[in-house]
């Protein structure tokens, strides 16, 4: 039985990987038209280094997804003190408020942005997507922080501020280092989110200013254009890294938790 | 308009504590609710508004008030097929997930142990944080005639005649599966962890086979991880757009490339807005029926 569940995984993780596996291969292929068998070359990488429109819109991705993290995690850290540490009327609700971005398909909160945007005069552009994107994180900075915070004792700051802290002093001095872990894991969260967002991005983007999924998209639409796998090679390398520190962050979280 | 929610908002908790940690809480939830509020909830606001108009309010267009757009389906009745082709896709591609993905969580669950069972979670997770676009995109290298699995074919059938899945209902369905797998894992795992060989060595001892354990055991047990994954991606499918337009060609016509043409292509963004938020009550009425089925099942337990 071990063994058959074993082997059922293997296959599961094959189907996972192929199209990942094909990608990778693809990009170290010379063959414009993606045949087999494959003639190894790193010939797509140079071509993607001349790609300026590509590159463009990948320090744009860059670029929002930096701003995001940043703005989501100060926000979203704000909003889990007040969540996970007060009690208050009205909590509950700010909760289930926290649902639509997630829950909602993006097609409908991209396409509600884009018409919000474009009718308020805010409109398009790199602008646009950080504030779709930055609300589309928050979400799951507040759940990451929130469940960082469960696993912290109260108790610890208030031992502070009974020792004579400001209550800001006690969260600098005691609940921010030992939270830290938690803040970094969804502070790469947010990075990832915004870095894969591709519709919202889609609907705000403008002819002359896009990220690196919609290049890809409109890439794709037109032809074949194998740099794509040259550079989300590169990207997979990246967010590979980045899961293993997170991983290894939230294992940090738990080891907290248990001291 | 934007003040004014935020206004309220942050008079909400000051109203319960008043003083000075009620405007401490307001301070700290103010800027996150007042971006959402921003970002999410006026949108989908003005997309409500833009729903009832004839056309969309830009120059000096006079409003005009409808509820024409709310109407499509019976005025182009191809869209009640164009529906169903959404919703076929979201009830296929849950099945599919739920076939695979409920034996793979048991199997995670129950086969194996410590760090195996952390390396193989973490390979499940990892294609998650890859774009999801780009695994889209792989497929096509897969699926098309003289791709990957053509290629494979032949390597196998030398004389065989060359396929080619791209551009099909099922090429579709194998991005979509791809793409929502690991949902269903995970959601599957946390149930499939609550099983204790208990449960299992009690039913064998009182003669279950295979099936009936998993019929009785397995599957009551697991449910709950089988409804929120089923949720978690039937959602996204019925509005998914970019799968279908790559891996389907012009069979893919769906509910979402329908929605994405009204904004993009058409610029008839009444009707978009009436289309999305249609959809959007379709979405909602999941979740109600959803979270009831889940609530039942744990006050029966």
């Amino acid at each position: 039985m071990i063994v058959l569940g074993r082997s059922y995984l293997l296959a599961v993780l094959a189907f996972l990987y192929l199209p990942i596996g094909v990608m990778v291969a693809m990009a170290f292929n010379a063959s414009a038209l993606y045949t087999l068998p494959i003639d190894p070359s790193l010939h797509w990488f140079a071509v993607l280094a001349e790609n300026g429109p590509l590159l463009a819109a990948t320090r744009n991705s860059l670029l929002i997804a930096c701003a995001t993290s940043a703005a989501a995690t100060l926000l979203g850290t704000l909003a889990a003190l007040a969540l996970e540490r007060r009690q208050f009327r009205g909590r509950s609700l700010l909760r289930i408020l926290l649902l639509p971005p997630i829950a909602i398909p993006w097609l409908i909160t991209g396409t509600a942005m884009l018409v919000f945007f474009f009718w308020t005069g805010i409109g398009r552009g790199i602008h646009a997507m950080i504030i779709g994107h930055v609300a589309l994180a928050l979400p799951y900075v507040v759940l990451v922080v929130g469940t960082g915070l469960k696993s912290l004792r109260a108790d610890l700051e208030e031992a502070a501020m009974s020792l004579g802290s400001t209550p800001i002093h006690a969260f600098f001095a005691v609940t921010l280092p030992l939270l830290l872990p938690s803040v970094i894991a969804a502070a790469l969260f947010a990075f990832a989110i915004s870095l894969d967002q591709f519709v919202v991005s889609y609907f705000l983007s403008t002819p002359g200013v896009s990220t690196l999924p919609v290049e890809i998209y409109s890439s794709i639409r037109k032809g074949f254009t194998p740099e794509i796998n040259a550079i989300s090679t590169i990207f997979l390398g990246v967010s590979t890294v980045l899961v293993l520190i997170f991983a290894q962050l939230s294992h940090l979280g738990g080891k907290v938790d248990r001291r | 308009m934007a003040e004014v929610i935020e206004q309220r908002r942050m008079a909400a908790p000051s109203v319960a504590r008043p003083g000075r940690a009620g405007w401490g809480i307001a301070a700290l939830v103010a800027p996150a609710y007042g971006w959402l509020t921003l970002a999410v909830f006026l949108p989908l606001g003005a997309m409500l508004f833009f729903s009832f108009l004839k056309a969309a309010p830009f120059g000096n267009r006079t409003l005009q008030y409808t509820l024409d757009n709310y109407f499509a389906f019976v005025r182009r009745p191809y869209l009640f097929d164009v529906a169903w082709t959404s919703i076929k896709l979201g009830l296929l591609t849950t099945a599919i997930c739920a076939a695979i993905g409920l034996p793979a969580a048991v199997a995670l669950a129950r086969a194996t142990h410590g760090r195996s069972r952390q390396v193989l979670f973490l390979l499940i997770v990892l294609p998650f944080w890859t774009n999801g676009l780009v695994r889209i995109f792989s497929w096509t290298m897969v699926l098309r005639e003289g791709g990957v699995l053509d290629y494979l074919l032949h390597l196998v059938i030398p004389g065989a005649a060359s396929a080619s899945l791209l551009y099909s209902f099922p090429a579709i369905i194998i991005g979509l599966v791809h793409a929502y797998l690991p949902y269903m894992i995970l959601t599957c795992y946390l149930s499939a962890v609550t099983i204790e060989d208990a449960h299992i060595e009690a039913a064998r001892s009182l003669g279950a086979r295979l099936p009936m354990i998993f019929w009785k055991v397995v599957l009551p047990l697991t449910a709950p991880g089988l409804i929120s994954g089923a949720i978690l991606i039937f959602v996204p499918v019925i509005g998914s757009f970019m799968e279908p337009r790559i891996l389907g060609g012009r069979v893919g016509v769906t509910m979402g490339t329908v929605i994405e043409d009204q904004f993009v292509q058409a610029f008839n963004w009444p009707l978009g807005a009436a289309l999305s938020f249609t959809m959007l009550a379709f979405v909602l009425l999941i979740f109600a029926a959803s979270s009831r089925l889940l609530s039942g099942r744990v006050g029966a337990q």
